[in-house]
Parts: structure tokens; sequence; C-alpha cells
């Protein structure tokens, strides 16, 4: 007798034919979201073209906020990128089977988030002709870069991890796309067949697939931890009243990981729905996610504790005096809004119920996304607001032009998102097979 | 030299065809499955050195290393920015690029390592290679010498192949 694979529990073949059900020619709906996508993108590459022509005064750069919104939403995209690489390689690490169903979309949720982060400095710098000023290279004036400036690390830490999890995605793609190639006909057979690189899964190939896979996965953990902590020192290395402080690494950390489970959750609740894919993203995804969430939510609610505390308790009148700025003056609405979205709302997730249930999951993983969007804002505009002498003091306005280039950073994200799902496999079809029964002739059989 | 291939639906099938084509002596098996499979690999490894991956790993984040410190020092000794009446050569900053380069070129190594060790990418497939390997059935090819080609078919079907091709 065959061991059958329990009731409700899909095959191996079910998961080859219900993910290559998802690529392919998409329906009108997809189209009208693309064309929208497409459209606001439109609307903040105009944006950006203005601003380039205009100069950088049309992004509301004025003294003291230099600053402003985009490296906050730099900061934003780049701590989204985190989730990601930390499902795929610390979770793999510690062998959590349910991350599975959910590491390739949040791996693809990584590159594209890493790649919108990644056109800020550009946006950012202004004559962005010069980008390449920032890479170290040889000039014509015989310098290297100051290796001792945080925005010299900035670069290599976060073109590594660009680099890192772009290769990680990919290897983690190569078998199942071999799997998508043997079942797909004419020009799709032909563009997979490239793709896959001739994979067979032979045990030749496995073999060193698996321990390169490992061995990925062991350099990418520090990575992961070290992405956001570099990024934090850009702050933490400066004096600036707010940013001085030894906390910045595992408070930038931390918040990252807490807005990429958000983002995770946001994207992979509609995909459950539209690509009915509940047999793999059941309820024991959603509340694993909505655990780490919460866990996250509290260390930063700590982290949030020992920031006003250490500030206070410094007894450093310009610290207490940033802290006091922040909390009552004119950017006190999103302070606070800060720790509403981070702190207060996802207690309810303390709830098992909620855990479990998609509007309440949505709706915190929105509030999160807009706290911690904030958290970024008020270190950085507030900070640089107010800090040692009252003539740099000063309030920032957003203007039309960088408000239009933020939104359409979010457009070319899913732009980036909507055109993965519909060309590759956005369920891991080897992970996933991993983790259901395996297909055993006779029960006590294979050799244990 | 022949290849025999057997398919197989079940794990301990193939396990059991490899055990018995090793005590015949057929040692030329490729093994082909949808996914890993410890208890197949187990049986394969058993007789194989380990992967070298990791020399690739290790070589790639050495040099990393190396080239993070030797890239921050000889430009900083080259070009000196002093800073505080300090020396230039300030090793604690240098560690961050050094760590970075360390895991980006063992990183791109350990990719490099399955190209070059898994013999990637192949242009053509493998005379012995099926659709089905992908889906659901196990492979297990065996190059043999001709006139054993019946022997190990039999051998394949009585471990429980559901096809055997010759």
């Amino acid at each position: 007798m065959s061991v059958a694979t329990p009731p409700g529990q899909p095959t191996w073949a079910d998961v080859n034919r219900d993910v290559g059900r998802t690529v392919g020619m998409p329906g009108e709906t997809y189209f009208a979201w693309m064309c929208l996508v497409a459209l606001t993108l439109g609307c903040g590459v105009a944006a950006w073209a203005f601003q380039i022509y205009t100069g950088m005064g049309a992004a509301g750069k004025r003294t003291p906020q230099m600053w402003a919104m985009y490296i906050t939403t730099f900061v934003f995209w780049i701590g989204i990128g985190h989730a990601g690489t930390l499902i795929s390689a610390i979770l793999y690490l510690f062998r959590a089977k349910w991350r599975t169903s959910i590491y390739r979309g949040a791996e693809a949720m990584t590159v594209f988030a890493v790649m919108t982060a990644g056109l800020f400095p550009l946006i950012h710098a202004g004559r962005m002709w010069f980008a390449y000023w920032l890479m170290p290279y040889p000039n014509q004036r015989y310098l290297w870069p100051n290796f001792k400036s945080p925005l010299v690390w900035d670069v290599f830490a976060i073109s590594t991890y660009l680099t890192i999890s772009v290769v990680f995605f990919i290897v983690g793609l190569v078998p199942d796309v071999a799997a998508l190639r043997d079942q797909s006909t004419g020009f799709k057979k032909k563009v997979y067949t490239v793709i896959s690189l001739g994979w067979e899964g032979s045990d030749s190939q496995w073999r060193h697939y698996r321990r390169a896979y490992g061995l990925l996965a062991a350099l990418a953990t520090p990575l992961v931890l070290s992405v956001h902590s570099v990024v934090s020192f850009d702050f933490a290395m400066a004096l600036v009243p707010g940013w001085h402080s030894t906390l910045f690494a595992p408070f930038f950390v931390d918040g990252a990981i807490f807005s990429g489970f958000a983002m995770v959750l946001l994207l992979m609740l509609p995909m459950r729905y539209l690509f009915n894919w509940y047999a793999y993203i059941g309820d024991k995804h959603l509340d694993a996610m909505a655990k780490l969430i919460l866990v996250t939510s509290l260390v930063l609610t700590y982290f949030y504790v020992c920031e006003a505390f250490t500030s206070w308790y410094s007894g450093e009148g310009y610290e207490r005096a940033s802290l006091f700025y922040r909390a009552t003056r004119q950017y006190a609405w999103a302070f606070w809004l800060q720790y509403f979205c981070n702190s207060l709302v996802p207690l309810v997730l303390f709830w098992k119920k909620a855990r479990t249930h998609v509007i309440t999951l949505y709706v915190v993983s929105l509030f999160v996304l807009v706290g911690m969007w904030f958290e970024r804002f008020n270190i950085i505009v507030l900070g640089l607001g107010f800090d040692f002498y009252p003539y740099t003091w000063g309030t920032y306005y957003p203007t039309v032009t960088d408000s239009t280039i933020i939104v359409g950073s979010f457009a070319w994200f899913l732009l980036l998102f909507l055109g993965f799902i519909r060309v590759m496999p956005s369920l891991s079809i080897v992970e996933v097979k991993e983790v259901l029964p395996h297909p055993f002739k006779h029960a006590h059989g294979g050799g244990h | 030299m022949a290849n025999v291939l057997g398919v197989f639906a079940h794990v301990d099938t193939t396990l059991d065809a490899i055990r018995k084509l090793r005590e015949r002596g057929y040692s030329d098996l490729t093994v082909y499955t949808p996914v890993p499979i410890e208890e197949i690999e187990q049986e394969v490894e058993r007789v194989r050195p380990l992967s070298k991956v990791r020399l690739f790993t290790l070589t790639g984040a050495l040099t990393g290393t190396s080239l993070g410190f030797f890239l921050t020092i000889w430009s900083s000794v080259q070009w000196s920015l002093v800073t505080g009446g300090k020396d230039p050569v300030s090793y604690p900053p240098f560690v961050i690029i050094a760590f970075e380069l360390t895991i980006l070129l063992g990183g791109l190594a350990s990719a490099l390592a399955i190209l070059v060790l898994g013999r990637l990418p192949r242009l053509k497939p493998s005379a012995t290679y099926d659709p089905r390997f992908t889906l659901d059935r196990f492979g297990v090819a065996v190059s043999c010498p001709p006139e054993t080609v019946a022997a190990v078919g039999s051998l394949l079907t009585a471990s429980g192949a559901e096809e055997v091709r010759r």
C-alpha cells in the first residue's frame, strides 16, 4: 500500500500545477492595475524631470532640512528590504518550516525594495549625472573616498546587500524555473530553459546547490543585521541631538524587520486570495508573521522608552530640549502618530483571533508602514529641524514635486512586483514540496 | 558504456534500487529528485568526498577581507586625511568595509561554485533526463557495460521502478 497524502493536503503535482497557473497571460483586472501603477510612476518620473530641470529647491530643500523626505523614504525602503533575506537566511538556518510558502514573495519584495531605495541617493543628490562619485574609484585628483565616512560605508553595505539578495533570489529560483520549463511549451519553454540554466535536479547538482545555499544563508545572516546598522551609522555618527546614540543600530534593525513583515503581509494576503493559495499559506503562516510583528513592535517600544529615558537621564540640555521639541512643538502630531502606529496598534495581535483575521492583519500592517515611515521622518526632519543653534532651526514643508516622487517610488516598487508575479514562480515549488509528506511506498520504509 | 534509466514514484523504492545497484558493483549512478531528499542524499554521499563548495566560499571570503583592508589601509596611507593628529590608518571603520567585501565575495564565490561544480549552465539536457523529475518522480540512471543492460533493467524493475528505459 502506498502511503497516501493526508486529505486536504496538496500533492507534489498539485504544487507544480498551482504555481504553474500563476504565470502566463493575465486578465483585464491585472492590466487595469498595471496601467494605474504605470500612470502613477509616470507622474513620479515627470516630477523628477521637473526637479532636475529646476533644481533641488523644487523639492522643498532649504537649510536645515536638506535630507527631508528623500532620505526618510530611502531608509524606509531599505527597512522594507529586510524581511526577505531575514526569512530566507535566518529562518532557513533555524529550520522554520512555515517560511517556505512566503519566502519567494518576500525575497522578491526585498530585491525590489532595495532597488527602489537605490533610486533615492540619485534623486536626492541633485546632480544625478555625477552619481558615480558615490562609488570608490580612483579619480583624476588621485583621491579615494574617505573610508571613515558613514556615507561610504552605506555604499558598500547597500550594494553588497543588493548583490547578495539578488544572488540568493536567483539561486533559489533556478530549480523552480526548471520545473516551470518542464511543464510549459513553445516560447515560454525556451525562455525558462535559458533562465533555469539547464537544471536537472541530479544528485551532483543538488549536493553542491544545498551546501552553497546553506553557506549563502550563513553569510547573509550577519549581512541582514549589518545593513540597517550601517544605515543607522549615517545618523548615529553625527553629533545632532537625538541621533548621536549607541542605541541606533539595534533600533534600526528591529524597526526594519517590523516594517518588512508588515509589507510581506500586505503583499501576500492579496496574492493568497487571487492565486487561491489557501492550501499553502494557512492560518499558521499568518499567525507566525503576526507574532513576529508583535515581538518586533514590543522591542521597538522598549527602544522608544530607552531613547526618551536616556535623553532625560543624560542631563544634557540639548538632548532634553530636542526631545521636548519633538513631543510638543509643530511636529508633535507626527511624533505621537509614530507611537500610536508602532507601539499601540500592534498590541491587538496579542489577541489570538486577530492574528489570523485577514482584515485586522491588513489594517495593522498599513498602520505599521505608516508608523515606520513617520519614525524615519521624525528622526531625520525633526532631528535636523532643532539642533544646537537657534539660527539653524526650521520647519520643513513638503512640495508637490517631492511628494509626487515619493508616491512614484511606491508605483515603481509595485510595477516590479506585479511584473514578477506573472512571469516567475512567486511560491517556491521545491521548498513547499520539501515540507509536504514525501512519497513512500511502505509506511515504515526508507531505511531509517 | 550504455545508459539504463529507472523511473520511480517513491523515496523508499529509489533508495532500495541505489543500494542494490551499489551492492552489485554499479557505482556510476545519477539520481534525479524533484527536491533534495535527505535519505537519498545520505546514501549517495556515503561514498563521495565532501562537496568543495566550502573551499570556494572560504577563498572568496578571505579574498574579500584582505581586499577590504588593503583598499582602505593603502588609500589612507597614500592620501592621508589626518584628523585630530591621529593615525590616518583607523582600523575600526575599516572593519566595516572589510566585512562587507568578505560577505560580497564569499557569496559570489558560493554562487560561482554552484555553476562550476554542478556543471551549469547546461545547453542540452542529459540523455537520461526526464521532465517528470521536476514534478513528482525520481530517476536512477546507471552507466554500465552494454552486456549488463538487461540485468540492470531487471534489477531496477525488481526494486519497484515504474518504467525502465534502455
